[in-house]
């Protein structure tokens, strides 16, 4: 009896929690599915309505922005090749940066470690002018490389892995040299195998993370053929269903990336106790 | 049988590996393994002895090449290996946790060394399941490790060993981490083996019992030190050293501190008659608990203090002097802790040590 208690209490608390993250994203949705006009005069909608695919097709395929050069969809593929492009490239840095700091003989390699570490506390947002100038010399502006590159090392991944690594034990490098891996073969065949969930944990943290970029890449781009989903909110100026068709489809990809990799990415957070 | 090593092209020396002078310091200034040499045989199982810490298990890395040798050469087949990588010095290692790779199958741990060695993939597959059959684990190739039990981890990793068929088995402490009746099964099992392939194989553990019954030879180090080399009966029967005649034997052999006059033993109140002449100040005279010879004629007398039982046999604690011993006897003696009871002690069966040195006179 005091079980069945317990646990509908339980049951009570989490299905509150659940309603208070779900309900703001169901109105926004609900309400995206009505006509501008209806919901000026009826105010935000609970249930559907009969506008969802007029709503979101208008919203993908309307060129925008201040000179109309761009529609929402060439953002959503911004957005994600940014996304994409930043999270691999710093799972490969950061995975070959903790490799080499772990596994090689490196003198002050945990001075080297803290000095990445360190980098936490130095933002793109407070070298945003010094990035900007060397990506400007370097003629990357309005590339994607200009987008992705100046944010592509992670310290807190290269933590991350650095950790991992040093719970690995030893034997197991020394099992694998008697069996003739060289520092290469011992990465490919050993380490990456191994860090496979931390990888995908990594991978969707910093997938979310080059998502959300709003500064940075609205200092680097200055063509609207560049602009991403981000930017796209703040200067999305259509009726207010426009606006919210465009809130709610900007959610999809880094949902989309956490339901493929969820399996390995709970893992992953749990791995490293 | 396929990995019987009778290779007619590999010129058989009278000594397979030699140590010389091999010295580790390590880096912090400890010094491991001070000045060892030794010759070990072709097909020779040869065991590796001594408390922890002693020096045994880098005495065996530094065989392997995952420790570099501060001093001396080692050569194996007629060739130095002082500074040739792990991987070419055909040697096979098993580890105390045994070390599988977590993330792949049964049969990919033991394919492992063995695609890195550029071999095909038909001869890979032969030679994996010949050895799981041998061992008995060709149930569990598609396995992973964690997935096994401590003793089909223990098979999962001789099977990785024995596959690559090395020039030498190096075992560091294989059998600690098995509960006790697997030990004595695996313990088995290894001699087995070992006698099957005849490839030479060097064994390290702190358990005297194991050493006994597995090696050719046994390898007793102490400090860094090489105390003794020999057979398992030369070491039990006859050692060199005090610290020997204490490590091997169980029970523990007795050592008492007495004075030598004129080949007469002082222990306490108690002669010992050596039939020598020799006089030390400071000895240790030793003699296993089960040479001690309990009889109503004995000689000397002492109070049983306390009376462990066995089974079959079973151990006597008393005191002569201050000095406590023990004595092992066969239960079917009528004995309990508080009795008194007679005893000899024959003069061809003690042990006599100078304690200054601690070798043996």
């Amino acid at each position: 009896m005091t079980k069945y208690i317990s646990s509908t209490i339980n049951h009570f608390i989490l299905s509150i929690g659940l309603l208070i993250m779900v309900v703001p994203i169901w109105i926004i949705f609900a309400s995206s599915t009505h006509s501008s006009l209806f919901i000026n005069t009826n105010g935000l909608q609970f249930f559907l309505g009969d506008n969802f695919i007029d709503n979101y097709s208008r919203v993908l395929f309307k060129q925008s922005g201040f000179f109309n050069e761009i529609t929402a969809l060439k953002m959503f593929l911004n957005s994600f090749v940014m996304a994409t492009g930043i999270a691999t490239l710093s799972v490969i840095t950061s995975l070959m940066a903790a490799y080499g700091l772990v596994y090689f003989k490196v003198k002050y390699a945990t001075f080297i470690f803290w000095l990445i570490f360190i980098t936490l506390l130095v933002p793109l947002e407070l070298r945003i002018m010094p990035s900007y100038i060397v990506m400007s010399k370097l003629n990357l502006v309005n590339t994607f490389a200009g987008l992705i590159l100046p944010i592509s090392a992670s310290a807190i991944a290269t933590f991350f892995f650095r950790q991992f690594y040093k719970s690995i034990p030893d034997e197991l490098l020394e099992a694998a040299k008697l069996d003739g891996t060289n520092s290469w073969s011992f990465f490919i065949d050993f380490l990456i195998p191994l860090s496979k969930t931390m990888i995908a944990a990594v991978f969707i943290f910093m997938f979310v993370f080059g998502y959300n970029q709003y500064l940075w890449p609205l200092i680097m781009t200055t063509s609207e053929q560049y602009w991403t989903v981000v930017m796209g909110l703040k200067t999305m100026y259509g009726s207010i269903s426009d606006r919210f068709a465009f809130v709610i489809m900007s959610m999809i990809p880094p949902v989309i990336i956490i339901i493929f990799l969820q399996k390995l990415f709970i893992q992953g957070i749990f791995q490293n106790k | 049988m396929v990995y019987q090593r009778i290779n007619s092209n590999r010129k058989i020396k009278m000594s397979f590996l030699e140590l010389q002078n091999i010295t580790k310091i390590y880096p912090n200034g400890t010094k491991a393994v001070n000045e060892t040499s030794l010759n070990i045989d072709n097909g020779e199982f040869v065991v590796f002895v001594g408390p922890s810490g002693c020096g045994k298990s880098t005495l065996l890395r530094m065989i392997a090449g995952l420790e570099d040798i501060t001093n001396g050469e080692i050569s194996l087949d007629g060739n130095v290996i002082n500074n040739i990588d792990p991987s070419e010095r055909d040697v096979a290692m098993v580890f105390q946790n045994y070390a599988l790779y977590p993330h792949m199958s049964v049969f990919n741990n033991m394919a492992y060394g063995l695609k890195n060695r550029g071999i095909s993939k038909e001869e890979i597959n032969n030679k994996v399941n010949d050895v799981a059959k041998l061992l008995e684990i060709d149930q569990l190739l598609t396995r992973k490790p964690s997935m096994l039990s401590g003793g089909q981890r223990q098979r999962v990793a001789m099977g990785r060993a024995i596959v690559r068929n090395p020039k030498i088995f190096l075992f560091d402490e294989p059998l600690s981490n098995l509960d006790a009746k697997l030990r004595n099964q695996m313990r088995l099992e290894i001699k087995r083996l070992q006698r099957q392939m005849g490839v030479t194989s060097i064994f390290v553990t702190h358990d005297q019992t194991e050493a006994m019954t597995l090696g050719d030879r046994i390898v007793v180090i102490n400090n860094g030190v090489v105390e003794q080399v020999g057979t398992p009966k030369e070491i039990y029967s006859k050692p060199n050293t005090k610290f020997v005649a204490e490590f091997i034997g169980s029970p523990q052999m007795n050592l008492f501190n007495c004075k030598i006059e004129n080949g007469i033993a002082h222990i306490a109140d108690m002669r010992i008659n050596l039939n020598n002449s020799a006089n030390i100040d400071d000895a240790s005279l030793g003699i296993r608990p089960d040479d001690i010879l309990i009889s109503d004629n004995g000689q000397h007398t002492c109070v049983a203090n306390l009376v462990e039982y066995l089974g079959s046999d079973m151990i006597i604690y008393s005191k002569i002097g201050d000095q406590e011993f023990s004595c092992k006897l066969s239960s079917k003696i009528n004995l309990n802790a508080g009795d008194t009871f007679k005893f000899d002690i024959s003069n061809t069966l003690v042990h006599l040590f100078d304690n200054t040195n601690g070798s043996r006179v």
